[in-house]
């Protein structure tokens, strides 16, 4: 059977891993390689690596730090950060990474989902969506989220954009709920639900986790494919392997680490 | 480790790289060409791919590389979408392929509680021993990225069931091939890439 997949997030900043709460104060964790290896080691499913300053510096992520982590680890891994053309994704996935996810640039310029999707094949495209629910009880879509002063709310419904960007070749939605983003009071159920009847692409819950009880609530509640976390992780708070074993426990699919 | 000399065909694919990266901690320094003769002179030849079929067959025509392919004896691994093109069509961009085993390439069938592209750790079936998958039992995980499969048969050598069951590795004389990706697959991918590192013609 296909295991639900636990996914630490590295947010990559000057080629050092960083922690900010609600996208913002971000402090030093640690090396990227180091962490990389720490994460393979205790049974994570995959990694996914945020170069969160890429895309409000308009640059493309830095491949020499792909290299050295595809070089190292031998599970798969998603980059993310300034990816905005064909060549630019190519650049990285051949560094050794194995998926690429956009989110700034999809918005600026939609039709890259789907240039990415043909040159590539859609199961290397994911998608990453900052979402926020607005005073009128909608949430909508941010973009440049990586810092706070270039952090920009846009029109557009978060649902409206995961439907439009299936449809253009999107092969899995990363949701970063950014209400509870590093609050540790749990995924935001109710908005990772309504995003799973709507995505036929694998869903990752993305923001809040910081309890074993969150990961399984995201799994039997919001059925999601995947949960992404990064401060339970980097603090040690909750350690994968007693993650794995509780989920195991409670009667989902998780791989042996 | 090995005086195995291993080509990577220079599909175009982009998991070129996270391959050969696998290769090294074996041990094994493959050398990336889409040169015939490179590649003919190999003693293993590996053909990855990540992409679409109607592109990955494109490329290796406009390389010249399809009567290569099929004329080499040396063991060859397919991977992933490399070993979807070692069929004889694919559904995607309905493609006619290499036509080294025998089939047809399909979409998987998604329904709400089956997700295509199918992605993630997944467990093989064994339906028969082989020098490719020693070691590797039933229940191993594999890390499985595919929207496409290939049918089960008589060269099946493991399947996985995802909605439907298709075949995750595959043998025919030196024709081998792994739906999963061995090169981000753990210990399980790296047994799978010793054992055919250590097949000999």
């Amino acid at each position: 059977m296909l295991s639900r997949r636990i996914i630490p997030c590295l947010d990559v900043r000057d080629g050092r891993v960083v922690k900010g709460v609600r996208f913002r104060d971000h402090v030093i964790v640690g090396a990227i390689e180091e962490l990389a290896l720490r994460y393979r080691d205790e049974g994570a499913d995959e990694l996914v690596f945020y170069d969160i300053t890429a895309s409000p510096e308009r640059r493309s992520v830095d491949r020499a730090w792909v290299e050295r982590v595809a070089r190292l680890i031998d599970i798969p891994f998603c980059v993310a950060g300034g990816i905005r053309s064909v060549d630019d994704a190519r650049d990285v996935l051949c560094a050794g990474a194995d998926k690429i996810s956009v989110n700034s640039p999809a918005l600026e310029r939609p039709a890259l989902i789907g240039e990415l999707a043909d040159a590539f094949g859609v199961q290397c495209v994911v998608l990453g969506i900052d979402s926020l629910m607005d005073v009128d009880g909608q949430w909508r879509v941010r973009q440049y989220t990586g810092d706070p002063s270039t952090t920009q709310a846009l029109a557009k419904l978060t649902l409206d954009w995961l439907e439009e960007a299936q449809q253009l070749g999107a092969g899995e939605v990363v949701l970063n709920c950014m209400g509870s983003d590093g609050t540790r009071d749990g995924f935001d159920i109710t908005q990772l639900k309504a995003a799973r009847a709507l995505c036929q692409v694998p869903l990752v819950a993305s923001g809040g986790a910081g309890t074993r009880e969150h990961f399984a609530a995201a799994f039997g509640d919001a059925d999601v494919d995947a949960a992404l976390a990064s401060s339970v992780f980097h603090s040690g708070d909750v350690p994968i392997p007693a993650l794995k074993a509780y989920l195991r426990d409670q009667r989902f699919e998780v791989r042996d680490a | 480790m090995s005086t195995a000399d291993v080509v990577l065909i220079d599909s175009g694919g982009a998991n070129i790289g996270s391959v050969r990266y696998a290769l090294e901690r074996l041990g094994v320094h493959a050398q990336l060409s889409a040169a015939p003769e490179r590649i003919k002179a190999a003693t293993h030849v590996i053909l990855p791919g990540v992409g679409a079929a109607a592109r990955g067959m494109q490329r290796l025509r406009e390389l010249d590389l399809v009567e290569t392919i099929r004329g080499l004896r040396q063991p060859l691994l397919g991977i992933c979408l490399g070993m979807q093109l070692l069929y004889e069509s694919s559904e995607e961009g309905d493609v006619e392929c290499l036509g080294l085993l025998p089939g047809r390439v399909r979409k998987l069938v998604a329904s709400s509680a089956v997700r295509v592209p199918h992605m993630g750790w997944n467990t093989l079936t064994v339906e028969r021993d082989s020098p490719l998958l020693e070691g590797i039992g039933d229940d191993a995980y594999a890390y499985f990225v595919h929207g496409y499969a290939a049918p089960i048969g008589t060269a099946t050598l493991a399947t996985c069931v995802h909605g439907q069951s298709f075949c995750a590795a595959v043998q025919r004389d030196n024709i081998n091939g792994a739906q999963f990706h061995p090169e981000r697959s753990a210990a399980v991918g790296h047994r799978l890439l010793a054992n055919f590192i250590g097949i000999r013609a």
